[in-house]
C-alpha cells in the first residue's frame, strides 16, 4: 500500500476512481480495529460491519476534516467512535435507567446505611455524619436529572453515551449537565465549610 | 424527593471529581475534535498534556472519551507496528 498525504487521501476518496483509496483505507481500519478490539469479544463479521459503517461516516464527514492530524488518524478516530458506540449499546441494551437506579435510591425517611469497616467507632460516627451531609446536599442542590445521571454514571457504571440515550439527550449535553452538577456541589460544599481534600482523606482511610 | 444511597467508593469518586472541577471544561464533542491530534502527540512521545491541557483534563474526567482515546492509541500502534515490520 502506498503512502498518501492528507491531500492525496481527500482527493483519492472523492475522485471518480475512489475504489483504490477506499480499499486501502478499509484495510487500515480493519487491521487497527482487529488489533485494538482483540479482547472485546467481537467477531470478524462485527469488525467488517464497524469498518463499513466507519467508511460511510468518513466519506460523509470528509468536509469536516481540518488536516490538523494525519488523515488516517482522523479516520481511525471515527472508526473507534463507531465501534465503541455499538459495543456499548449491545452491552447495556437490556438495562433501563429505572432498573439501574432502583437499588440506589431510597425514600426521604429511610436512614442511609453505610457498611463501615473502620474499627474506630468515633471515626464511623464522623464518617456517617459526613455521608449524611453529602447525601443531603445532593438531594437539595441537584435537579432530578443531574442526580439520576450522576448516580447512573458514578455508581451504576453506565457509559455517558447510554445514560444520554435513556434521558433523551446526547453525550455532550450530558457531560455539561454533570459539569454543572459538580460545580453546584463544589459551591455548596464551600458554603458549608467542607473541604474536598479533608473529606477525601476521611474516606480514603479504612 | 428521593435520596441516593451512595457507596463509599462512589463518594470517593464523587469527591475527587468535585475537587478537580474547573469553571470551564471542554465537553465530549470538543474533546473528540482534538483527540486525533492529541493521540499523535502522545504516540510521538511529545508532551500532549502540556500542549493540550483541556483535552487531558477531559480524558481524566470522562470514561467514555478515555476509552475511545485508549482504543485509538492501540489502533495507531497496530498500524505503526505493522508498517515498521514491512
Amino acid at each position: 500500500m502506498r503512502e498518501r498525504t492528507n491531500l492525496e487521501w481527500c482527493v483519492g476518496l472523492t475522485s471518480a476512481q475512489a475504489d483504490a483509496a477506499i480499499a486501502d483505507l478499509r484495510l487500515i481500519l480493519l487491521r487497527g480495529l482487529r488489533y485494538a478490539l482483540a479482547n472485546h469479544g467481537v467477531t470478524e463479521p462485527d469488525l467488517e460491519d464497524f469498518v463499513q459503517d466507519a467508511l460511510l461516516k468518513v466519506l460523509c464527514e470528509l468536509a469536516s476534516f481540518r488536516g490538523e492530524a494525519r488523515f488516517t488518524t482522523w479516520a481511525q478516530k471515527v472508526a473507534v467512535r463507531v465501534a465503541l458506540t455499538e459495543l456499548r449499546r449491545r452491552r447495556w441494551r437490556d438495562i433501563s435507567l429505572q432498573d439501574l437506579l432502583a437499588g440506589h435510591e431510597e425514600s426521604d425517611f429511610t436512614p442511609a446505611l453505610l457498611t463501615d469497616q473502620s474499627p474506630d467507632p468515633g471515626r464511623v460516627a464522623v464518617r456517617g455524619m459526613m455521608m449524611d451531609t453529602i447525601q443531603r446536599i445532593i438531594a437539595e442542590d441537584l435537579t432530578d436529572r443531574q442526580r439520576q445521571a450522576m448516580l447512573a454514571v458514578m455508581q451504576g457504571g453506565m457509559p455517558l453515551q447510554e445514560v444520554a440515550v435513556r434521558m433523551g439527550s446526547n453525550r455532550n449535553a450530558l457531560y455539561k449537565l454533570l459539569h454543572d452538577a459538580r460545580k453546584r456541589l463544589q459551591k455548596r460544599m464551600l458554603y458549608e465549610g467542607m473541604s474536598s481534600d479533608d473529606l477525601l482523606s476521611m474516606f480514603n482511610e479504612s | 424527593m428521593k435520596r441516593a444511597i451512595l457507596k463509599p467508593g462512589t463518594i470517593r469518586k464523587m469527591l475527587q471529581m468535585i475537587a478537580a472541577t474547573r469553571p470551564v471544561e471542554i465537553g465530549c464533542d470538543e474533546c473528540f475534535e482534538q483527540l486525533d491530534r492529541f493521540a499523535e502527540l502522545e504516540l510521538a512521545g511529545k508532551n500532549a498534556t502540556e500542549a493540550m491541557p483541556l483535552v487531558q483534563e477531559h480524558l481524566e474526567r470522562c470514561s467514555d472519551c478515555r476509552e475511545e482515546f485508549e482504543l485509538l492509541l492501540s489502533m495507531m500502534k497496530a498500524v505503526t507496528d505493522n508498517d515498521s515490520c514491512g
